[in-house]
């Protein structure tokens, strides 16, 4: 077998997690257009690279892009995969993303990609093209209200009126979008004022009076949650996305591993701590380990850290770790006591909150001793060797779906990129691949936006040209984003596509098995019974090299010789059993003490009884 | 459920106002009652909004509104320690058998007449919630032709002033 390692070609990155504040090149004003001063307020905020299509509203400032050496752009096929690139842009590099689209269908085409950043925190901008200040609100060709339109769905957004307001309106977007709880913002700049003369000079003035996040958590909670880290006698480090986002990966280790106490990861976070650590419990929530579940119900103490008790995560609110204390540590003060009341509730960045933590157990453990977890870690220990995370080969012969997952993540190792669509293949992207640093798992996860992988995938290999990105698709989800391939294809963003093809849409097929009485209503999709299409053809008609997988044995080899591949897309179809399922599973709407580890069986009631 | 009057400090920019009362219908919170005007600061408006929730409730949906980029500040008005008030105007029926007795409760309320008519009076009233109920209340017997009614405004007692620390 090859070490995935040796493989690799780690090309020299920005370090992660710088949050941009825009300063860059003073000057004098110079006189610009509208769209020149866009363009070059772009520049100034740092951004490399613009995911977008062109049309008529955004047309003025198309022109001077052409002659940007700063900015790339990439010219995508939807505008859906333009803000879905951005996001795997931010997701994998922690800097901001940008998306350009032009009024009306442009724009409401990224509405699903303003939803699902919106939703995962994740920084963006987009630039939008608006109708002439003159004709917004007559109906014009190609006018849509995008901001309303985008209001629910994004963390603020502009209509630029005044062309000397663009530098700010740019700085203050990008400021928006990257600092506090990060978000997508929208920036509209109608035609007219793309077109008129006025002066450009950078830095502008920042005019924010309403914005002011909170870095910096307050001293005297820090202090309670260190006194109850003290005491607690079965705690657990509930860890979410935004640590991730603090990059705090290092202060959360430096916590766990000075208490001792065990970590579970969120949807969001997995990678933030490594799975191979000794503390890692694994993945909480509907489809998470029965360890890091139980250990959550059982639990006297959560330490939550920036994480949102999602309901996917708790499971029905009134039965969610019932003897449980709450330390709720979150850079949105909205999150804190939304689901669950926080009895230390901290506002701050995660950063510098697990930081302060680490010096504060100092101080109470010196007052209060330091806690046996003996006990505690006897009882997860029982969990974890008792009901491990694992999958049964499909009696009729057909391929796992988990060994094929299981395999990509042994051979591409830690060091690649990983981002999946919804559905079971991304709870078992999620499971079964060993994730050992932050960044290399994209998802998405609060909207679960089918379609998501392809072009977040292209987004991460944008930002990390030098890592290898896999996005682990299933068949119904790379039906609605796969023409990206061509995008790929053309600006040399050679991304590996493993389309794990059930030939249905498993998630739904599952619950219909499930809780529908087998009654499969409309969730086949007909890529096994007629192979429609193929995906292996629709790959090399796209540019890329297909590949296709049936058989065990053939596995390894297809992984490798996609591996090889490094000038052009590669998409391999794993044609899978479809009648695997995602377990352990909380049932939607119980609580979480009913998690079943697999079918039938449930170890917390069992436990008890 | 308990009511709360919030004042609402906003800068003074286009869509401000969808901004806070879609954030209201997103979350299902109801809006009683909403008033907008200008500050003594050109750039700053403000918002006064009522609203009936719960204690935990309420503290989220402040906390959803101080989310939004373009809300300064909010403070919650306590009725005791504040002024409340709403304008109503009225049409009344009111012909010359008793328009007499009208003009009687007007001044019981020291509401007053802003216009007249042979078979009808508009009448002028400002108060708190309770204050204007009763008002109507009295004037219905007569026949209510017309009303319409103001958002609640309100404004904290004694020398303090919510906007001046708003501005830098």
């Amino acid at each position: 077998m090859t070490s995935a390692n040796t493989r690799q070609n780690p090309a020299p990155e920005a370090s992660p997690g710088q949050r941009p504040k825009p300063a860059p090149p003073h000057g004098a004003p110079v006189r610009a257009t509208g769209a020149q001063s866009l363009v070059r307020s772009l520049e100034a905020v740092g951004c490399e690279v613009v995911f977008g299509i062109p049309g008529g509203t955004i047309l003025p400032t198309y022109d001077p892009l052409l002659d940007s050496t700063k900015v790339r752009h990439v010219l995508v096929r939807h505008e859906q995969a333009a803000g879905h690139a951005a996001t795997g842009y931010a997701q994998a590099t922690g800097k901001t993303g940008v998306c350009m689209a032009t009024s009306g269908p442009g724009a409401t085409n990224l509405v699903t990609a303003l939803a699902d950043a919106h939703m995962d925190s994740v920084p963006l901008v987009a630039i939008t093209g608006q109708q002439s200040t003159g004709q917004i609100g007559t109906d014009a060709f190609q006018e849509a209200d995008i901001c309303g339109i985008t209001l629910p769905v994004t963390k603020h957004n502009f209509l630029v009126t005044d062309p000397d307001e663009i530098p700010r309106t740019v700085a203050e977007a990008f400021y928006i979008a990257s600092s506090g709880r990060p978000g997508p913002v929208v920036v509209d700049v109608p035609k007219d004022v793309q077109q008129l003369v006025t002066s450009f000079s950078w830095p502008p003035e920042q005019r924010l009076p309403g914005y002011r996040p909170v870095g910096k958590p307050h001293g005297k909670q820090v202090r309670e949650a260190a006194r109850l880290m003290a005491s607690a006698q079965r705690p657990v480090l509930y860890v979410g996305g935004g640590v991730v986002k603090a990059e705090a990966a290092e202060e959360l280790t430096k916590l766990a591993e000075r208490t001792g106490i065990p970590v579970v990861t969120t949807l969001m976070a997995r990678g933030v701590f490594p799975d191979t650590h000794p503390l890692h419990l694994g993945m909480p929530g509907m489809h998470g380990t029965v360890a890091a579940v139980a250990a959550m119900q059982r639990s006297d103490l959560l330490l939550a850290l920036g994480t949102r008790f999602d309901d996917r995560v708790t499971g029905r609110l009134s039965d969610f770790a019932p003897e449980a204390k709450v330390v709720h540590a979150d850079i949105d003060p909205a999150e804190i006591s939304k689901n669950r009341v926080a009895d230390v509730p901290i506002v701050g960045d995660c950063k510098e909150v697990l930081a302060e933590l680490v010096d504060a157990v100092d101080t109470a453990e010196a007052e209060h001793g330091a806690p046996d977890l003996a006990p505690w870690w006897n009882q997860l220990g029982d969990w974890r060797d008792r009901f491990p995370l694992g999958y049964d080969w499909p009696s009729d012969g057909t391929l796992s779906p988990e060994y094929v997952i299981e395999r990509i993540g042994a051979l591409a190792g830690p060091e690649a990129v990983y981002t999946a669509g919804v559905g079971q293949h991304q709870m078992w992207a999620a499971q079964f691949i060993g994730y050992q640093r932050p960044r290399s798992w994209l998802n998405s996860g609060g909207l679960g936006t089918m379609g998501y992988a392809v072009p977040a995938a292209m987004g991460a290999k944008a930002g990390a040209p030098g890592r290898q990105v896999w996005a682990i698709d299933g068949d119904g989800c790379f039906q609605m984003t796969n023409q990206e391939l061509a995008t790929c294809a053309i600006e040399q963003l050679p991304i590996k596509v493993a389309v794990i093809n059930n030939g249905n849409l498993g998630m739904v097929r599952q619950w219909q098995n499930l809780f529908y009485a087998e009654r499969y209503s409309h969730s086949d999709l007909g890529t096994h019974n007629h192979r429609i299409p193929d995906f292996a053809l629709l790959a090399d008609a796209l540019g890329g090299v297909g590949m296709r997988c049936e058989a065990a044995s053939d596995v390894d080899s297809v992984i490798e010789r996609a591996m090889a591949v490094d000038d052009r897309p590669v998409v391999i179809d794993f044609v899978v059993g479809k009648d695997a399922q995602v377990w352990p599973m909380v049932a939607s709407g119980t609580g979480n003490d009913e998690i079943m580890a697999a079918r039938g069986i449930r170890p917390l009631f069992d436990d008890e009884g | 459920m308990s009511r709360h009057t919030l004042s609402v400090l906003v800068e003074n920019v286009p869509g401000v106002l969808s901004r806070v009362s879609g954030l209201f219908s997103r979350r299902s919170f109801n809006i009683e009652s909403l008033a907008v005007g200008p500050t003594e600061h050109p750039e700053i408006s403000r918002m006064t909004i009522v609203v009936s929730v719960e204690e935990q409730p309420l503290e989220q949906v402040t906390k959803q509104l101080n989310k939004l980029i373009n809300v300064i500040k909010i403070v919650e008005l306590e009725p005791e320690s504040s002024v409340q008030r709403e304008l109503l105007l009225v049409k009344v029926r009111a012909d010359a058998s008793v328009r007499s007795q009208v003009l009687e409760t007007v001044q019981l309320f020291r509401a007053k007449v802003v216009d007249a008519s042979p078979e009808a009076l508009t009448i002028e009233a400002t108060g708190d919630t309770d204050k204007l109920d009763a008002l109507l209340r009295m004037l219905e017997p007569y026949g209510v032709r017309e009303m319409v009614q103001s958002g609640m405004v309100a404004i904290g007692r004694g020398a303090r002033s919510i906007t001046a620390t708003a501005v830098r």
